[in-house]
């Protein structure tokens, strides 16, 4: 699975995209998430406000409750500020 | 139909032109210009870094385009977004929009940019006097796109 990571979610992570192999337990977005801020405090204080995560599924915005697969792009950002 | 997504500046002027010269059925022209402002939230602005999720934020305007097409009588239509850094009076955005009369011309340049800045995987990066720091989407923003949902 790949997962992209944009303005503060990059800077926080210090990762820009990645590949992951899909860990068991996570089925959809919100899974996912519970599984990344997990990995350290990085993560963990990127995610602190999930009100205010976005995330996109191959392109598409999605909920946290969208199923997520092996061959996924997902992508976590902020709200939108573009214009 | 056209979608630009680009680094550098564009000629508003030149644009409108063009885009008109391709359709006769144009009797009103609408146009948008968003600009970098000096003054966000009582500090100064040196520069502005504007980052996007290339490959989404294409198909989001074409989306968004293509809603606008839904509901008005368009006859072209022209969004040049630019991303990269930028400083203050820079050009950010232009938003045509041609139909026979103005009125369907007039409205689908407001829909347009009030949706594409809470739907178009934008986000802005301020230089200030206090570091950088990354614009907050607004309420006003989030108000002014809702007011177009059906």
């Amino acid at each position: 699975m790949k997962i992209l990571y944009f303005a503060h979610f990059r800077e926080k992570t210090n990762i820009a995209e990645e590949t992951i192999d899909l860990p068991n337990d996570v089925t959809n977005v919100e899974t996912l998430i519970d599984w990344l801020v997990e990995r350290n405090d990085s993560f963990a204080d990127a995610f602190v406000d999930r009100e205010h995560v976005r995330v996109a599924v191959n392109q598409e915005h999605v909920e946290f409750d969208m199923p997520v697969k092996v061959d996924d792009e997902i992508a976590f950002f902020p709200p939108m500020t573009g214009g | 139909m056209t979608i630009c997504i680009q680094k550098q500046d564009f000629d508003a002027g030149y644009e409108i032109k063009r885009l008109c010269a391709k359709n006769t059925n144009i009797g009103g022209v609408c146009s948008f210009i968003g600009l970098v402002r000096e003054t966000q939230s009582g500090s100064s602005v040196k520069a502005m870094t504007l980052e996007h999720y290339a490959g989404m934020t294409e198909k989001q305007l074409v989306k968004i385009e293509e809603e606008a097409l839904d509901r008005w009588p368009l006859e072209e239509s022209l969004i040049i977004h630019r991303y990269g850094r930028m400083v203050p009076s820079e050009q950010i955005v232009l938003v045509v929009t041609a139909s026979a009369h103005r009125k369907a011309a007039f409205e689908s340049c407001e829909f347009l940019i009030d949706w594409l800045k809470t739907k178009a995987p934008f986000w802005k990066n301020e230089e200030t006097p206090k570091g950088k720091e990354w614009v907050q989407a607004r309420a006003s923003d989030d108000m002014a796109a809702d007011r177009w949902q059906k």
